[in-house]
């Protein structure tokens, strides 16, 4: 099987119904896929499940735009300046569930999950009120020698997003720098979802196969979408809007506030397109590393 | 001796970059520790290595401001971009000797609190553990980082997101995690080591009013020559190197 070909990144999307569980934000700080975050606010999608190590932004925006019921990760905000007031609010509120997660517990139960069984032992956890006041973990016996582990379950989300440099029409990913916990996840899901820089001839994916990161069976949807991690980095395309993460900060404190800023950046525009041209910042990369030749053949 | 003023975090920077020994592999997560791991490897600690939870492995500094592990700066001429399960499976095995710390609430054992704070009767909702709680439970060593201000030093705190010492003298003894916990604190007015798993004062920065500083901590805060670990010195400002250095990587000043 290989991914249905998607022609707009709003058809990919639409096949994400309301009341998914949707891991995202998976290389962490790199690569979020917001462009696709971003319309599932447009579509209405609702009463969401996100899972994820540490979300920088995407999760508060969602939940800012009541697209969320619950909420599996070890960390919500803003890395740039702390707190995500929308995220924060919720909880304070008890509008949305939180199931607190360390960043190894959530990559654990994704790899769980990719693995096809039913937890894994772990040496974090214990002696945390992470631990402590979780529903989700227990606590176990290595059967072997008698030690006293955590164990954390499998979680198989039904949905994936990832965002990757380039990635064939058929569903076959290339993607480079740090990957976060990408690969549990995929391998978790039920769907994925990729949005790429770029869609490229599968020569291109073929002649480099050490960097195929997702093969296409894996993949239920591939869409062509430029900047569409923005305002996050992606390697070898463009680097991180700083100023864009401290001006939704100052922006969003309020409900209201947040809707006007929602208004303007996710409602108010009918596409990434349009989005971009909304951008006022040279992200350019000033100094390209091109890296050395890879060679294969027979 | 710096011949220019510097900032408290500028200080912190220094202090803390001190706490990487050549030849460690240190876990680096968000803010000052992205500055003092390069200010480390830059002048006492060049083969030391960071590891950042994204995935990330380096042995220099960025070429380039950044205001996160992922930022292209810190991936470009990394050693390796990998995923978070290849770092934390480091950690793990016990192959990761320090790891930096933040928090708004920490004890005198050092368990740390980055999740739920209360103010009054209210109750404030922060962002995580994000790896903290990986990293407090199982490097050789973690240091604290964190602002002094006298709400953040707690009796108990209202949630342990990061695990310190055992409340029995032991350590990490009879503790389930198996790393080493904290070693030290590090906060914008002093320093502070660990002894039978408690907080004690090691050394005061320059200007600070010692006993005034002390006062804003709940409980009486033993100091080194209470427990027979030296005295009580002046925290080493930071030297002018060190001062170009921190400007360099944090050119706006933004972190520090």
């Amino acid at each position: 099987m290989s991914a249905e070909p998607a022609e707009t990144l709003s058809d990919a999307v639409s096949r994400i119904p309301s009341g998914s569980s949707v891991a995202t934000g998976l290389a962490l700080e790199h690569a979020i896929p917001f462009a696709a975050g971003h319309e599932l606010a447009r579509q209405g999608t609702d009463d969401l499940t996100l899972i994820g190590p540490i979300s920088d932004l995407l999760f508060d925006q969602l939940i800012g735009c009541g697209a969320v019921s619950r909420v599996r990760a070890a960390w919500v905000g803003n890395v740039s300046a702390g707190t995500g007031y929308r995220f924060r609010e919720a909880v304070e509120s008890d509008g949305i569930d939180v199931e607190n997660h360390s960043n190894f517990s959530v990559a654990l139960a994704l790899r769980a999950g990719a693995l096809g069984v039913p937890y894994l032992p772990t040496r974090s956890l214990l002696g945390s009120d992470v631990f402590a006041e979780s529903d989700l973990f227990e606590r176990g016996t290595d059967p072997f020698d008698g030690e006293e582990v955590a164990l954390v379950p499998a979680i198989e989300p039904d949905w994936a997003i990832v965002h990757a440099q380039r990635a064939s029409p058929e569903g076959d990913v290339h993607l480079w720098g740090n990957t976060g916990i990408v690969d549990p996840a995929v391998g978790a899901a039920e769907n994925v979802l990729v949005t790429a820089e770029e869609v490229v001839e599968p020569a291109v994916i073929h002649s480099d196969p050490s960097r195929t990161a997702i093969t296409r069976e894996q993949v239920s949807a591939v869409v062509e979408c430029p900047w569409g991690a923005h305002p996050s980095p992606v390697a070898g395309h463009y680097n991180r809007d700083n100023e864009y993460y401290l001006a939704y900060h100052g922006a969003t404190d309020t409900q209201a506030a947040f809707d006007e800023w929602a208004d303007e950046w996710v409602y108010g525009v009918e596409d990434r397109e349009e989005y971009m041209e909304r951008v006022d910042a040279d992200l350019s990369i000033t100094e390209p590393t091109v890296a050395a030749e890879v060679r294969y053949g027979q | 001796m710096a011949s220019e003023t510097y900032t408290p975090r500028e200080l912190m920077v220094s202090a803390a970059a001190a706490e990487i020994e050549d030849g460690d592999t240190a876990f680096v997560g968000m803010r000052l520790p992205l500055i003092a791991f390069q200010l480390a490897v830059s002048t006492h600690a060049p083969d030391s290595m960071a590891v950042y939870e994204s995935g990330v492995v380096r042995d220099g500094p960025a070429d380039g401001f950044i205001h996160t592990m992922c930022d292209l700066p810190n991936l470009n001429h990394a050693v390796s971009t990998t995923g978070m399960l290849d770092i934390m499976s480091r950690l793990q095995r016990g192959d990761v000797d320090v790891g930096f710390l933040g928090g708004a609430e920490v004890d005198r054992y050092g368990n740390l609190n980055t999740t739920r704070v209360r103010a009054g009767d209210e109750e404030i909702r922060l962002p995580g553990s994000g790896g903290a709680c990986d990293i407090a439970c199982m490097a050789g060593r973690t240091v604290l980082l964190m602002p002094h201000e006298p709400r953040r030093f707690v009796e108990e705190v209202n949630y342990v997101t990061s695990p310190g010492h055992s409340a029995d003298g032991s350590g990490r003894g009879n503790h389930p995690a198996p790393g080493g916990g904290p070693d030290a604190l590090v906060t914008s007015k002093a320093t502070f080591g660990f002894a039978d798993g408690e907080l004690f004062l090691r050394s005061v920065h320059p200007g600070v009013d010692r006993e005034a500083m002390l006062a804003d901590f709940p409980w009486a805060v033993r100091t080194a020559p209470e427990i027979g670990e030296g005295p009580v010195t002046t925290t080493p400002e930071p030297t002018d190197e060190e001062l170009e250095l921190i400007r360099t990587f944090d050119p706006d000043g933004f972190w520090t």
